[in-house]
């Protein structure tokens, strides 16, 4: 078979088709990362001692252990105690997990970036705890942990390929499918590598507009070298 | 069935993978210095076309995820350039040092930039050349700056390494697994595992940071701009 044909009736369609569950896999995750990584850089900063406690605690874990290995734990440990998921649902699951606790580090660094008066302003203005920390202090921390929550955004879409290691077949997947089926490995890596940077880089480009947006007008931008 | 004897029995084969993963890092961590450093001094000093082949390789290498680049040089590029008898361990401790040289290109050049430019331009009225400059006014600042960022480069190579099981690596992933296989006790094996890898995980960059200690010149501050 010549390699015109190779690259665009067999390779591209694959890859696309890759390409599509990498994509849910990152939408499924994202949100998911985000939201749990508020709730738990504020749940370790404002909340009661032992949520506190159970925040770092999760946070310590979590970046400690190899993606992977927690990918294995939930994919292929679960079901001994009752609890199967499908491989997409347990690849998720660990990006969640894994997304969310990075995701926290940088948020804290925000929050503890925020001077404490604005807490005792908004407090004396007669704002509850809670009311402050959601309309004061959490939207100006998260303006500031752009820079660091783009780079864990941009770090999911990488790892997202380790949810072949649990059979889904996204995007390194369909190409080491197609590389061992008609043994071209370097041309059909080469591809995936290429739509690989191909993705990375136009996020780059986004999240970089979307930082220069969302700035409060009048204020700074946030600089990454100033950051905790 | 009580799983603790046999944990405690399959624990010495546990162990044995702590070192594969451990040479693992070191092979790698040593790579990205040795070509990450003058990588950084030709992205800060170098000539046009050197700086530009630097920011292609920092792009390429940060732009893909290691499972990629370990299938890339395992099944394709490596074979194809006459290197297919390289065993798995040497494919993956080189993959994940041209990997990390790309992130440690980057915290090194930050650190030089961040030594003033005055620093240099005092060396050189002084009579030193742009070498000598760089090398005993420059880089004895810089490398003590990076060394924080630097740091944190082994938390991350350290949980990556683990990804070198799919290529086939005997690492402490591959013997966790191959354990769970043979005993089909999952979760206490699994759980085992992965406190080896939290312990090397932190015990590691405590060491590291006793390094920085040790090395920062006295009321100078380690990292401190």
């Amino acid at each position: 078979m010549d390699q015109t044909a190779f690259f665009f009736e067999i390779l591209f369609p694959a890859l696309m088709q890759g390409l599509i569950v990498t994509l849910q896999l990152i939408a499924c995750s994202a949100p998911f990362g985000l939201a749990l990584g508020v709730a738990i850089a504020v749940g370790r900063q404002y909340g009661h001692p032992v949520i506190s406690w159970l925040c770092k605690t999760y946070v310590f874990f979590i970046k400690g252990t190899p993606l992977l290995l927690l990918l294995f734990i939930l994919y292929f440990g679960l079901p001994s105690i009752g609890i199967t998921f499908t491989a997409f649902v347990a690849s998720v699951l660990g990006f969640i997990l894994c997304n969310s606790a990075y995701n926290a580090e940088y948020i804290r660094g925000g929050l503890i970036s925020i001077k404490e008066g604005q807490m005792v302003a908004a407090q004396a203005l007669g704002m509850t705890r809670w009311q402050a920390i959601r309309s004061v202090v959490l939207p100006q921390a998260l303006r500031r942990a752009i820079p660091g929550l783009s780079n864990e955004f941009i770090y999911l879409i990488k790892y997202s390929s380790l949810a072949y290691m649990l059979t889904v077949i996204e995007l390194a997947g369909a190409g080491k499918q197609v590389a061992t089926k008609y043994f071209l490995y370097t041309e059909s890596f080469a591809a995936v590598a290429v739509v690989y940077l191909v993705l990375v880089s136009i996020t780059t480009v986004a999240v970089n507009i979307l930082e220069k947006r969302v700035v409060v007008p009048g204020t700074v931008r946030a600089n990454p070298s100033a950051q905790l | 069935m009580d799983v603790l004897p046999i944990l405690i029995d399959w624990l010495p084969y546990l162990l044995s993978g702590v070192s594969s993963t451990l040479g693992l890092v070191f092979a790698a961590l040593g790579l990205g210095v040795l070509l990450g450093l003058p990588m950084a001094l030709g992205q800060v000093y170098g000539a046009r076309p050197i700086r530009w082949a630097v920011g292609i390789y920092v792009w390429f290498f940060r732009g893909l995820p290691i499972l990629i680049l370990l299938f890339l040089f395992w099944f394709g590029i490596f074979p194809a350039i006459g290197l297919g008898h390289l065993s798995a361990f040497v494919v993956g401790a080189v993959v994940l040092g041209l990997r990390g040289a790309a992130y440690q290109s980057q915290i090194f050049r930050g650190a030089i930039q961040s030594v003033s430019e005055g620093q240099m331009i005092a060396a050189r009225s002084l009579g030193m050349s742009r070498f000598t400059a760089i090398r005993s006014v420059i880089l004895p600042q810089a490398v003590r700056i990076a060394l924080p960022g630097w740091s944190n480069e082994y938390p991350n190579i350290l949980t990556d390494s683990a990804v070198c099981y799919a290529i086939g690596v005997v690492e402490l992933l591959t013997i966790t697994a191959r354990i769970v296989t043979q005993t089909h006790i999952t979760i206490p094996i699994y759980l085992a595992a992965a406190g080896i890898f939290i312990v090397l995980n932190y015990g590691g960059l405590k060491l590291l940071h006793r390094l920085e200690a040790k090395i920062e010149i006295p009321g100078f501050g380690s990292g401190a701009m």
